[in-house]
């Protein structure tokens, strides 16, 4: 039974002696009931003692959440050359962007597997705006802050200005255009998905507004003076025109898995390519041009041949044991069960009353309507392979006559 | 302590049983009420007439939060102590569950099935998730008792 995480892992993996660093809502989450968890050498809520993760994740689909995302690592990237910087580590078009607006991208190694994933967003000023994952800040960083230098050593000009400590609030959910509305300068109507501006949020200055998200909703993330933040999100409980909670990293897990977003370090890694991951829209098509990005020739070669070995798919299973990452899948063989891949995380679905999961599986076995067996060691169970997300997303992409 | 040990054993007597043992609390003997024992790995057990009521304890199933599936064991399966023979599921997570001692499942909660999450509404009484008729009564010697592991789960949490 040792496929099966060990005995109570809420308990060990969430507990941890060693403090955590603590973004600047921690003593929000503290006087909120936030059940606090080391998570990425950050102290963050898994969940508020008032809301089961369940409940939280079926609130912020009807309602909105507020999420402490403070713990991921925001940089401003300046300097005349900032663009053909990022576009050699990532697979985006920056110079292709309108100003004021981002999109999802990658840093890529040599082999063409996943470094860490990003959003990345041109901003009208004299800067890249960057947000990266908090677990990868021990990479991220040094790996940015040494490819600048040598930049700057060939005579180029790029500086990397991480913004320590400043706040990142995650609004999500269909109430959060109404609990915003009427409490900032920014017209949310010409705000669209991935689009990104700066302005007065609940009366609290030089507050940027990015829509995006990670819950398949619409939503936005605030980016917010350190000493106000914990200001704005008082200001947004207390909103009349949403019902707005608090959510911690329970929900967010939920929510990422259903819309069918990856988490990295479980379902995008080094060992796997943004084409293997079905992030084939990653690669601007610019870039599959003029690549110049690590890994470039692998990835492209991947998506004009179509020859990757393995695939990320989703799966579903009614009821029963939730598959979950490390888990084997296998099919039957003439010569008894093959291992044809394994499950990189999972979990029964708050919204969709049924197990929701991605895995990797050999390219053979990844179309839609595929039944496999997913191998809990003891007992097996049917799954099938689904297109993902696994519900109805809904960015907003402007305002519907 | 009587009347605590009365509240969370009511499952095992009957309505009319209930309100005359109540009556009579202060004499209960502890034949009829044997210590409920627990393990380091968050399971309780209570034994009467040689058959063990197992469940897991109010703080796996706060720390598991809402359990929405419970895998039980099989009705007449053999099992050693320590041996995990059921799992218990939440949104966030998937847990063993380890048996506090060996013998036959005789039964097993059927209601679990539809309200996995009896299992946090009432951990130590609705909650239960099978009995098992024990072949080695001895086990619950090395067991721990409320005191025991209240003091464990202390500084579990302290640990936190």
């Amino acid at each position: 039974m040792n496929r099966l995480p060990r005995l109570f892992p809420a308990i060990r993996t969430y507990s941890s002696k060693t403090e955590g660093k603590k973004t600047c809502l921690y003593e929000l989450h503290k006087q909120h009931g936030g059940n606090l968890v080391n998570f990425a050498g950050y102290e963050m809520p898994v969940q508020y003692t008032d809301l089961s993760i369940k409940d939280s994740t079926l609130h912020t689909r009807k309602h909105v959440s507020i999420f402490d995302v403070s713990h991921m690592l925001q940089t401003h990237i300046t300097g005349k050359d900032r663009v053909a910087f990022i576009e050699s580590l990532t697979t985006a078009d920056v110079e292709g962007l309108k100003p004021n607006s981002g999109t999802l991208s990658v840093f890529t190694n040599e082999k063409g597997g996943i470094k860490d994933d990003l959003i990345v967003t041109k901003t009208d000023q004299d800067f890249i705006y960057m947000v990266t994952n908090a677990g990868c800040i021990d990479k991220d960083l040094p790996y940015l802050q040494e490819n600048a230098a040598s930049w700057r050593a060939k005579g180029k000009d790029v500086q990397i200005n991480t913004l320590d400590g400043r706040g990142l609030i995650a609004l999500q959910g269909p109430e959060m255009a109404a609990v915003l509305k009427g409490e900032t300068n920014i017209n949310l109507d010409e705000l669209t998905f991935m689009t990104t501006s700066v302005g007065k949020v609940f009366g609290l200055d030089n507050c940027r507004v990015t829509r995006c998200g990670y819950t398949g909703e619409d939503g936005v993330e605030i980016s917010v003076d350190a000493k106000h933040a914990s200001v704005l999100v008082e200001r947004l409980l207390a909103s009349k025109a949403g019902m707005v909670r608090l959510a911690g990293l329970g929900a967010r897990d939920a929510l990422r898995l259903e819309a069918g977003l990856c988490l990295y370090g479980n379902d995008i890694d080094e060992n796997t390519t943004p084409i293997e991951a079905g992030l084939a829209f990653v690669i601007a098509k610019r870039r599959r041009q003029t690549l110049g990005f690590p890994g470039a020739e692998i990835i492209v070669e991947q998506i004009e041949k179509k020859n990757w070995k393995k695939r990320r798919v989703g799966l579903v299973s009614e009821g029963g044991r939730a598959p979950r990452g490390h888990i084997p899948l296998n099919v039957a063989s003439p010569i008894g069960s093959a291992t044809i891949g394994f499950v990189t995380s999972g979990c029964p679905s708050p919204c969709l009353g049924k197990n929701v999961a991605m895995a990797y599986v050999d390219t053979p076995y990844s179309k839609d309507g595929t039944v496999l067996e997913v191998d809990f060691g003891a007992k097996q169970a049917k799954v099938t392979v689904q297109k993902m997300p696994f519900l109805k997303t809904n960015y907003y992409t402007g305002k519907k006559n | 302590m009587a009347a605590l040990l009365l509240r969370s054993s009511s499952r095992l007597v009957h309505l009319p049983e209930l309100i005359t043992l109540q009556r009579a609390s202060l004499s209960v003997s502890s034949r009829f009420f044997a210590d409920r024992k627990f393990t380091k790995k968050h399971e309780w057990v209570l034994v009467e007439n040689g058959v063990g009521t197992v469940g897991i304890t109010a703080f796996a199933a706060g720390a598991l939060g809402d359990i929405v599936y419970v895998d039980l064991p099989e009705v007449g399966k053999q099992v050693a102590q320590g041996d995990s023979f059921c799992a218990v599921e939440s949104v966030k997570a998937a847990s063993d569950v380890y048996t506090p001692v060996s013998g036959t499942i005789t039964e097993r909660n059927e209601a679990l099935e539809g309200a996995p999450n009896m299992i946090n509404k009432s951990p130590l009484d609705e909650g239960w998730i099978c009995k098992v008729k024990l072949t080695e009564e001895s086990e619950l010697k090395g067991l721990l008792t409320e005191a025991e592991y209240n003091t464990f789960k202390e500084q579990e949490e302290a640990a936190h």
